[in-house]
């Protein structure tokens, strides 16, 4: 089912979700050369931080879990501004609201999208950082895989809508990171606070705590985002 | 009302800054700990109270743009942040002055610093993309939004920073401060209140006249002049 042909009997909000994130997949899928840039730009930011904090390896092992969630912030502006840049460019994104798509579909479709990028480019770094860093993991993998997806999910819910906003603006290379970076603090606090637990071990039992905090960012942020992302599209 | 507004609230304010201030200076008395550093809670903590006041009056009013579209709202949402900005300014300078003598550190991770720095970038921020947006409908509704998110942010903030770091002395309250103390802190409080009210609208006019250049018919094709 294509969105031209699902006009006859209005999709379902998931349907309409699948729909986008499908198109928007497709897209990102054959111009590989920007996730290729973006990983390539994270990776590169992963490197500069050990030439800035110097070749003391019991320094970078301490930081890594800073280093890694620092790298994947700085990242995450670029292929936000970039998402959004392609909705912007013919007009496309009035062609999306044309369709029989609802603001809240396209926000969580968006959203959605973000997030899996930004998912996969942490489960990237990660073996980077370990590799990079000289660090250890204490404990399980998948634990590590559900920081760094609540991490993911906590920078694309504002992400998307600050970057719908800033994409039409010249400034819009400045303005992103200004408005998006002071909002992501608790997010980015309680990401690099489980990425260390994972790091060194929990013998405290603090994990579930930040992982709480983090679904408490997500949760506020996501309904927050879908219920004004209407009012940020509209004409 | 315009009598109030241009003379009483400016003399008020002016008047009780210079009672309230004498008064933290010269007639209260010197703290047992800190000795005379404490004065400077006589504007660091009326200037946390009004910075608190204006992004909470200024977050309501984005939120009632958002429902009404009445741009009276925006404009009184961008006044209270931009003043709320410039009280943000003097709490995070004065609490640094106060932090070196007192703690020894001009800076700390402590919750209430570090919310009252993210606010500051939260709100800088805010103002900073409404230069950016010509058109005023568009500039109100992505101004609303933004002022919005930077809001609620706050108790998040504040509970991560907390669970993350602690050192900032527990608020003074009128049970735990001795009563000569008490009295220049309410009236330096009032004070501000009145200095915020008085700078708001000002501001607010300003807001109210750019709006209608901004909307108003370029002045050849009013003359009816062909462009």
């Amino acid at each position: 089912m294509s969105l031209i042909e699902s006009t006859n009997k209005s999709p379902s909000l998931l349907q309409t979700v699948w729909l986008i994130l499908q198109k928007d997949l497709r897209i990102e899928w054959r111009q590989r050369a920007r996730i290729n840039a973006t990983a390539f730009f994270a990776i590169l930011t992963l490197l500069l931080f050990s030439f800035a904090a110097g070749p003391q390896a019991a320094l970078l092992e301490k930081q890594a879990p800073g280093y890694l969630w620092l790298a994947i912030f700085l990242a995450s502006v670029l292929a936000l501004s970039e998402s959004m840049r392609l909705e912007n460019d013919n007009e496309a994104l009035e062609g999306l609201r044309l369709l029989s798509t609802t603001p809240l579909a396209i926000f969580l479709a968006k959203a959605i999208l973000n997030s899996l990028m930004l998912w996969s480019l942490g489960l990237l770094l990660l073996p980077l950082s370990i590799a990079f860093y000289d660090a250890h993991m204490e404990l399980g993998l998948h634990q590590a895989a559900l920081v760094l997806f609540l991490g993911s999910a906590a920078i694309s819910a504002p992400g998307t809508l600050y970057a719908t906003i800033t994409s039409k603006l010249q400034a819009r290379e400045v303005l992103l990171p200004l408005l998006l970076f002071p909002v992501l603090i608790p997010g980015l606090l309680a990401s690099v606070k489980a990425m260390t637990l994972i790091y060194t071990g929990d013998p405290m039992q603090q994990l579930p705590s930040w992982l709480a905090l983090l679904f408490g960012f997500n949760l506020i942020y996501w309904i927050v985002g879908g219920l004004l992302f209407g009012r940020v599209i509209e004409e | 009302m315009t009598f109030v507004f241009n003379k009483v609230i400016p003399f008020l304010a002016l008047g009780l800054l210079f009672v309230g201030h004498y008064m933290g200076l010269f007639v209260a008395p010197t703290e047992r700990m800190m000795g005379d550093v404490y004065r400077i809670i006589y504007t660091h903590v009326p200037a946390a109270w009004i910075c608190l006041i204006a992004y909470t009056l200024s977050f309501f009013a984005s939120v009632y743009y958002l429902i009404r579209n009445k741009m009276g709202a925006d404009t009184f949402a961008e006044a209270s942040a931009e003043v709320g900005v410039v009280f943000n300014a003097i709490l995070l300078i004065t609490g640094s002055i106060w932090g070196k003598p007192t703690w020894g550190v001009w800076w700390t991770w402590d919750p209430r610093l570090t919310t009252a720095a993210i606010m500051f970038f939260a709100f800088i921020g805010y103002l900073a993309l409404r230069r950016f947006i010509t058109e005023p409908e568009r500039r109100a509704t992505w101004g609303s939004v933004v002022a919005i998110l930077a809001f609620i942010d706050l108790p998040l903030v504040w509970y991560s920073v907390k669970w993350w770091n602690s050192l900032h002395q527990l608020q003074s309250s009128p049970q735990t401060v001795d009563a000569a103390m008490v009295t220049p802190l309410r009236i330096s409080a009032f004070a501000f209140l009145f200095l915020y009210i008085w700078m708001v609208h000002v501001r607010y006019k300003i807001g109210v006249k750019r709006l209608a250049l901004e909307q108003a018919t370029p002045a050849p094709l009013a003359q009816g002049a062909t462009p």
